[in-house]
């Protein structure tokens, strides 16, 4: 097993020579998908003509199917079959597993007469065309019993219960410590429950190949998608292929598979034909999971010099009944802040909506929308910049565990921050800056999320036309994970990117764990690497070995790999002569990755600082951004355009947490207000003029042997609160109450006669 | 969707004569809300007949010196006409504040005024609505949703139209011209095309079955200065929480009312004299609902009525 001390070496990533790590390459599919012609698992060409599935979902929460009728649908015009839980073939039982490593158990669709949240599927109808199918399930009639359900967040309070097997963090005393302090803050924040609201919705093309099935389907974890169907299926893992090879959009929403994938499969081997099915826009909203709502008390306790002696944060969230699930809301301020005495934990809901679940930064989204502010209510009450109240809490090691940090830049990256934005141009005294009827203010925060390494593996093969193919069962979910793939192996064996091929989602192909938890680049990417170095050695084996190569009978050891070529002094033997010589299959290594023995000896994590500038409409509470910039330090960057890209897309995700995004439950029906993108409001590009950020130079040597950490989760921590004590620094208003909306605004103005 | 009869229309006549033939018939102009209604089935009409390729585009002169702006004119063209630019900025600004580029290049005029409510409850097929299925209910009167009318709702329906354009028409004095099978032409004034819900929440307007929308026309710009403003959860393509249009002494609310709301109390009160916040504060004086919505609406009247008289001509 390697320790950290072995990623330390110099290796060809680290040394880049190059350069193809950090360049910002464009993407590797960029044409494919500007040009339309990527084909999405709806889109994808079937061996004959496909059916087309459409589900029927519950329009009740909690209850019973006495009567489903689809006899109506059965006879609509192009209508194949219709099925409910009375007539749906058979599949396990949910949470079932027959395979012994199976990541995910059965997940049965129309399984009973049970209702257990509204939009639930009912019904399923497969049909010639999609507009036949859809509505044909317009006429399935179903009569329910409803049960009494628990729908309302805010008014089930009282029925919060510990997270199962999860106790209280408590260090020191907090109480004692909390009422001793000389300067204290104790607010109570709401994030609201949001959607990914994804551009693709979830979507599977399924056929059957003799007693295999096919699927192409659009998930963020190949594996776990395999598992899951042929658990539900009741076949061997083997029996499955799941192809994800584009993705619209995951965020953490399609970190599991739902009906679509199931039904589809089924109706295939029905039918006998290859069928597509799809989620509507509004069962994505109904259906799929979404981040739960987070009541947050942050209690702070300081002395005079801002040091912090107290703090406590007690998340209250939700999940669906039978469908654990924790918004970790409070884990995040255990490595950011040091105090003696501390409190953080959680406390659980259960309510009979949709299922809770993993959405972009589960925990630190919405923790950090407490934390951040309160810290900023602490710094005012202190007199002193928000700024040197965090830098003065910065802690030497981390405050959870005592470990060291593997590299912390966090005050770097305020203070490179303050500079660039200009943060000494803010006047700390609220509502003291106008522009016409806009109040303008300024506010920052910090960024803080955990950085992962998983093991992986990869394959890689080089042939005698001198490509090199890489092929990972690894997602792309629009992150850029083809490029910088290739990337990575284009370093590694010294060549230029039109000699690397990446292919990617497909449960044939050497298993990675997929994209989520912004673990997904440092994971593949290092098994990627790892390939990369096993092939290199191959060939320089095979280079010294080979009678008709120039460098035979030299040290493999003491080549180099540079322009296609392996180099040893003035003589090179190419990669494309090597490989061709090798068998027309060309020279076929794998490799892996795992985490380091002593990995978990140092805290590591990545870091931001954000600023933010807004206006506030003196006449209509309307908020602005007018502008907002962002640090972060998050290792080695593999490829500065698209790293700034998922970067600043955190941080658009967090202008809608902050400003409009919130779906809430309709407690009479247990459904959600919005279910489009015209009621969801996620930002446009009109909410966003001006905002930009940059990333520190800075390697991890204690994360993988290519010094890299994840980007794609940072820039939503935080960002929203850096918004809203923008909002407290333009008006004079605090607003714990997430998002911040004209409404809430002007209420609040108004409660202050302005 | 459900199965329907599509039909292009060859001329006015033929589009009239169609309609007459089949009540159950809607005409398709840019699309871009009628198209989405039936994808939900909110709308499921039997027969579509296609008018968008008429020749009622064009934007002209009238002798009175107003201006006359064809059904079929696309609000890009009316919004970036420069005679519409110049002497009614209000309703070039309250089309540029409504839906994307990519909608305004396919709405017409005529379709923006037949746009529907996005009630979310209107928009939910699942939910009881009176105005989608009469008799069921309404969802929204004890609901979540925050854009309700302040003025001129019923028990039955407290739906607001969604048109930005039809404020500043409104407060313009724009009248819609239609003409029916029979030949019948008729105008009427664009505030109160669309009917009060009452006890027919499900009538959206006045107009019969086989009456089309020619044109809209609107008079000479009154005397003084113009404002328009939207307020609105993000700064662009989502429906306004309020809107005003003022021009001169004639003032439009919008997304309070299941019509453009003329504000004939605070026109009135600004007449004999009274400030704009006095003038603001008599029409709130007149509407239901929620205070934290009627302050909202109170202090943005108030301070467009003044932009316009400080910015005269703008």
């Amino acid at each position: 097993m390697s320790t950290v001390r072995d990623w330390a070496e110099p290796n060809p990533v680290t040394e880049n020579r190059t350069g193809l790590i950090g360049k910002p390459v464009d993407r590797y599919e960029g044409r494919l998908k500007v040009t339309g012609t990527a084909p999405y698992a709806y889109e994808v060409e079937t061996p004959s003509a496909p059916l087309y599935g459409h589900i029927v979902s519950s329009t009740i929460a909690r209850g019973r199917i006495t009567a489903i009728d689809t006899k109506a649908a059965e006879s609509a015009p192009g209508v194949v079959l219709a099925w409910s839980h009375l007539n749906v073939p058979e599949q396990a039982a949910r949470g079932a597993r027959i395979n012994p490593r199976s990541q995910r158990g059965a997940n049965p669709a129309l399984a009973s007469d049970r209702v257990e949240h509204y939009g639930q599927s009912v019904a399923f109808i497969l049909a010639d065309t999609p507009e036949n199918a859809r509505a044909a399930g317009s006429l399935v009639r179903v009569a329910y019993a409803e049960e009494p359900a628990d729908l309302d967040f805010l008014a089930s309070l009282a029925k919060a219960g510990p997270a199962p097997g999860e106790e209280d963090a408590r260090v020191g005393d907090f109480e004692a410590g909390y009422s001793a302090s000389e300067v204290t803050v104790d607010g109570t924040w709401f994030s609201p429950l949001q959607n990914h609201a994804q551009m693709e919705p979830c979507a599977t093309t399924a056929w059957w190949e003799g007693d295999k099935v096919v699927v192409h389907t659009s998930i963020q974890m190949v594996k776990g998608g395999q598992h899951a169907l042929a658990e539900t299926l009741g076949l061997p893992s083997d029996r499955v292929r799941l192809f994800t090879r584009y993705i619209g959009g995951g965020f953490g929403g399609k970190g599991q598979s739902y009906d679509d994938l199931t039904l589809a499969a089924l109706a295939s081997r029905a039918s006998g034909r290859p069928v597509r099915v799809a989620y509507t826009r509004q069962q994505m909203f109904q259906a799929t999971i979404h981040r739960p709502a987070v009541q947050m008390r942050v209690r702070l306790g300081a002395d005079r010099t801002g040091r912090l002696n107290a703090m406590a944060i007690e998340a209250v969230t939700h999940c669906a009944r039978n469908a654990p699930f924790v918004e970790h809301a409070a884990n995040f301020a255990r490595n950011l802040y040091a105090a003696p005495h501390r409190l953080t934990g959680h406390r659980l809901v259960r309510l009979d909506i949709p299922h809770a679940g993993a959405m972009r930064a589960p925990g630190e989204a919405p923790g950090m929308l407490s934390l951040e502010c309160a810290m900023d209510e602490l710094a005012e009450t202190l007199g002193l910049d928000p700024i040197e109240l965090r830098i003065r809490n910065e802690p030497e090691v981390d405050p959870d565990n005592g470990k060291p940090f593997s590299v912390r830049q966090l005050v770097r990256c305020m203070r490179e921050g303050a500079q660039q934005f200009g943060w000494d141009r803010r006047n700390p005294v609220p509502g003291a800056v106008r522009d016409g009827r806009w109040y303008v203010g300024m506010g920052m925060a910090t960024a803080i999320r955990g950085n992962f390494l998983l093991p992986a593996k990869a394959g890689l093969r080089v042939t005698g036309d001198g490509l090199a193919t890489l092929t990972q069962g690894m997602t792309d979910i629009g992150t850029g994970t083809y490029t910088i793939l290739a990337q990575i192996t284009g370093e590694t064996l010294g060549l230029t990117l039109d000699k690397v091929r990446v292919e990617l989602g497909d449960s044939d192909m050497p298993p990675a764990p997929g994209s989520g938890g912004q673990f997904g680049a440092a994971t593949a990417g290092s098994a990627a690497f790892e390939t990369g170095m096993v092939m290199r050695r191959r060939l320089a084996e095979l280079a010294a070995g080979d009678p008709a190569s120039p460098l035979y009978g030299e040290d493999p050891t003491l080549m180099d790999f540079a322009n296609g070529n392996i180099v040893l002094g003035n003589r090179s033997a190419s990669l494309a002569a090597l490989a061709g010589r090798a068998g027309p299959e060309g020279v076929y290594v794998e490799g892996s990755i795992s985490p380091a023995a002593d990995a978990r000896d140092w805290s590591q994590h990545t870091y931001g600082a954000h600023f933010a500038e807004v206006g506030v409409d003196s006449v209509t509470g309307e908020v602005r951004l007018r502008r907002m910039f962002g640090v972060f330090a998050a290792g080695r960057i593999l490829n500065a355009k698209l790293a700034k890209s998922q970067i600043t897309g955190g941080m658009i995700w967090g202008v809608g947490a902050a400003l409009t995004e919130a779906n809430p439950v309709d407690p009479r029906f247990g459904s959600f207000l919005h279910q489009d993108l015209g009621g969801y409001l996620a930002p446009v590009h009109a909410d966003i003029v001006n905002l930009d950020a940059v990333l520190l130079d800075e390697a991890d040597d204690k994360a993988n042997p290519m010094g890299i950490k994840g980007v794609g989760e940072l820039g939503i921590c935080g960002a929203g609160a850096a918004i809203a004590n923008a909002v407290y620094n333009a008006c004079g208003v605090r607003l714990r109450d997430y998002p911040l909306t004209p409404d809430k605004v002007l209420a609040a103005l108004e409660a202050k006669g302005l | 969707m459900k199965p329907f009869a599509y039909e292009r229309a060859r001329d006015v006549d033929h589009a009239l004569s169609l309609a007459a033939a089949n009540p159950g018939a809607r005409f398709l102009a840019g699309g871009t809300n009628l198209l989405d209604l039936m994808k939900l089935e909110i709308e499921q009409p039997s027969q579509v007949i296609d008018v968008g390729r008429l020749p009622l585009a064009e934007i002209s002169e009238t002798p009175s010196g107003g201006l006359r702006i064809g059904a079929l004119a696309t609000n890009t063209a009316v919004a970036s006409d420069p005679r519409v630019r110049s002497r009614y900025p209000i309703l070039a600004r309250a089309i540029l504040a409504g839906g994307s580029v990519q909608l305004r290049n396919k709405a017409s005029v005529g379709g923006n005024l037949m746009q529907r409510t996005r009630c979310p409850y209107f928009m939910d097929s699942a939910k009881p609505c009176n105005k989608r299925l009469p008799g069921s209910g309404c969802s929204a009167m004890e609901g979540l949703a925050m854009t309700f009318a302040l003025f001129g709702a019923s028990e039955m329906c407290v739906a607001v139209s969604p048109s930005d354009m039809s404020v500043a028409l409104a407060a313009l004095d724009g009248l819609a011209e239609t003409v029916r099978a029979d030949g019948s032409v008729s105008r009427r004034p664009v505030e109160t095309l669309h009917r009060l819900p009452g006890e027919a929440p499900q009538v959206d307007t006045d107009l019969a079955p086989d009456e089309l929308i020619l044109a809209v026309e609107l008079p000479p710009p009154p005397e003084g200065g113009q404002a328009w403003r939207k307020v609105r959860a993000r700064a662009s393509y989502t429906g306004a929480i309020a809107s005003v249009a003022v021009a001169g002494g004639q003032v439009a609310l919008g997304a309070v009312a299941a019509r453009p709301w003329r504000a004939r109390a605070a026109e009135e009160a600004l007449a004999s004299g009274a400030s704009p916040f006095e003038a603001a504060a008599s029409e709130l004086a007149h509407a239901a609902g929620e205070e934290g919505r009627k302050a909202l609406v109170r202090r943005l009247a108030a301070d467009v009525i003044r932009e316009a008289r400080e910015g005269m001509g703008s």
